[in-house]
């Protein structure tokens, strides 16, 4: 259980995440979706502590999470896809999945798992991970934060610039971490179809608040609150 | 032949202690035969690897910056010549040495990890100026601007009583080498070295994966301050002398622009680096004696000529003399394959299956590169 609190996030003089609760039960997959600007991205990095929040708890297990290092947060179970990917462009696929597991001690090659979900990935591993598309990128940067086994995986905008095939693929795949690993899922979207096609929830954002929260298929169906924050 | 092949491939430890060996080897041979003059040429170049390897690898892989190395070569100088008076053996005065930097380089690693850029630079600009001070404020104990100085080395009876002594000290020097050589290998393509280049990467994406950002440049700097103690140590043997006239910061600078010209992050490139560190300023003065010039363009030569050097060499390989060898390698490498490749069958398969990914995927491949193009450009 992830449980956020009234975390609010300033850059400066300007408010980007705005006094934000939400509640994140093990093993849902909840999307945020919000136009750009929404703080969305934000509301990730403060939850893994790559910025500071104003006021406001994080709680992962029981455990208030609002201050450690970045890598103790990683450490404890928490998981974040940065958009972007941010895979190590000169190291080899295999080499960046190895990287995923190096803090538990267990510098041994991928397991099978991981290769199960992403074939593709164990196609290139002995590729530098420069060579790679948009699209495997995105898989290695979700295999890699899975090497940590973690509880919690947030995710920015995996389908950003990916092909309709591809997000589909991405998507599905995320559904089922959720239901084979029990994985909790917070999956930050613009592409608010396919994010609410696969989510147990939905949460709006519009300028750093929550405006909706509610089931993924009434969200959906919502054209006009769809209309007015994310410009469909 | 191919179950070596086979076995060094599987095992990097194989292969870095294969490499210690040959290369072991060859610098025997060559001593043999080398004038003493040059024996001690290469004992200089053999302490200098051992810095630019170390630096290298903090440059190359950590992506941090140090001006300071030649501070932490002036430690080691000097543990080795304190504990030399004192009586100890040549053994264990070298791996105090490098154990004394160590201890040395892990605040100072600690602080470096705090430090970007140009405060790093600066930081440890002011190391390697305030440190061989040092040397002037305790007179008694360092020797003040005099330095300490040492009994040479003595090569074991069992050698032969009329063994060079020249030799002897390129021998201690290359053995030290060796070691450097062997720590590295093994660090730069174990997990410490990928870590170290994820850090340098992306220190966002390396923290997200869990690892501790500081603690990793910390023992990258501690790891080169270390080998940096070695070369210290080294050079105290080689030259019988421990004084701060022999770490100005002028040193510490060729040290950063040996590893620069001969390729950072590259082992290879710390060997043609040293090379160079040595050779260059022999060069420069026979020039300078040849043409006849006054002493005072004499001794300016040397700095004028790295700079051409750098300015050079950065022009015809940004990425060092290492960079420019391998891409001459790869320029040739395709024909010479090309011609043994009707010869080897399976080794142009092997390369053409990497090359041909499933029909499927290499379609959503394509679409998704296309896809990408305009909303990352």
């Amino acid at each position: 259980m992830l449980t956020i609190e009234e975390l609010t996030t300033d850059y400066g003089p300007v408010r980007a995440v705005d006094h934000v609760s939400l509640e994140v039960p093990d093993g849902s997959v909840t999307a945020v979706l919000g136009a750009n600007g929404a703080g969305k991205t934000t509301l990730l990095r403060t939850l893994t502590g790559l910025v500071r929040p104003s006021s406001g708890h994080v709680t992962l297990a029981g455990r208030d999470i609002t201050r450690l290092p970045v890598e103790e947060i990683v450490r404890l179970g928490m998981a974040h896809v940065p958009e972007g990917r941010g895979v190590i462009a000169e190291l080899t696929v295999q080499e960046n999945l190895r990287l995923g597991g190096m803090w538990r001690g267990r510098d041994a090659a991928p397991p099978a798992e991981i290769y199960e979900l992403f074939p593709r990935l164990e196609e290139r591993r002995t590729q530098p991970a420069s060579r790679l598309s948009g699209g495997e990128r995105q898989m290695l940067s979700i295999g890699r934060a899975l090497m940590g086994r973690p509880r919690v995986l947030l995710l920015d905008e995996p389908s950003l610039g990916l092909a309709p095939v591809l997000v589909a693929q991405i998507m599905s795949l995320v559904r089922k971490l959720a239901d084979t690993l029990g994985l909790t899922v917070l999956l930050v979207e613009q592409n608010a179809r396919s994010a609410l096609s696969i989510a147990s929830r939905g949460v709006v954002l519009n300028l750093g608040r929550v405006v909706a929260e509610q089931d993924p298929h009434k969200l959906a169906a919502d054209d006009r609150l769809l209309h007015a924050y994310l410009g469909f | 032949m191919t179950a070596v092949r086979g076995a060094l491939r599987a095992s990097m430890l194989l292969r870095s202690v294969a490499l210690v060996v040959v290369v072991g080897v060859v610098l025997l041979l060559v001593t043999e035969s080398l004038s003493s003059y040059r024996n001690l040429q290469l004992a200089d170049g053999a302490y200098y690897f051992c810095v630019l390897a170390g630096l290298t690898v903090l440059a190359g892989s950590s992506g941090q910056i140090s001006l300071g190395h030649g501070a932490f070569m002036a430690v080691g100088a000097y543990t080795v010549a304190k504990l030399g008076n004192a009586g100890w053996a040549l053994l264990p005065e070298l791996v105090a040495a490098v154990v004394v930097t160590l201890v040395v380089g892990i605040p100072v690693g600690m602080a470096a990890s705090r430090l970007r850029g140009p405060y790093l630079a600066g930081a440890t600009l002011a190391f390697a100026v305030g440190l061989p001070a040092l040397a002037d404020k305790f007179p008694s104990f360092l020797g003040g601007e005099n330095g300490l100085s040492i009994n040479p080395p003595v090569p074991p009876s069992s050698l032969g009583a009329s063994f060079p002594l020249e030799r002897w000290e390129a021998w201690i020097a290359c053995a030290g080498a060796l070691v450097t050589l062997f720590v590295f290998y093994n660090v730069i393509h174990s997990s410490i070295g990928r870590s170290f280049r994820a850090v340098r990467d992306d220190e966002i994406a390396a923290s997200l994966v869990g690892l501790r950002v500081g603690r990793r440049q910390t023992l990258a700097f501690a790891l080169s301050a270390a080998a940096a103690g070695l070369g210290g140590g080294l050079l105290a043997v080689v030259t019988q002398l421990a004084q701060p006239g022999a770490f100005p910061l002028q040193l510490s600078l060729t040290l950063l622009a040996g590893v620069v010209i001969g390729g950072l992050g590259s082992l290879w490139g710390a060997v043609w680096g040293a090379a160079l560190l040595v050779l260059l300023p022999n060069w420069t003065n026979d020039i300078a004696n040849s043409f006849s010039l006054s002493t005072s363009v004499s001794h300016n030569l040397p700095i004028a000529v790295y700079g051409l050097v750098l300015i050079g060499a950065m022009l015809l390989w940004p990425s060092g003399i290492q960079g420019g060898v391998r891409a001459a390698v790869a320029a040739v490498r395709p024909r010479v394959a090309g011609r043994a490749g009707r010869g080897r069958p399976a080794a142009v398969s092997e390369a053409g299956a990497g090359e041909s990914p499933v029909p499927v995927s290499s379609d959503q491949a394509a679409s998704d590169e296309a896809a990408k193009a305009p909303s990352e450009r």
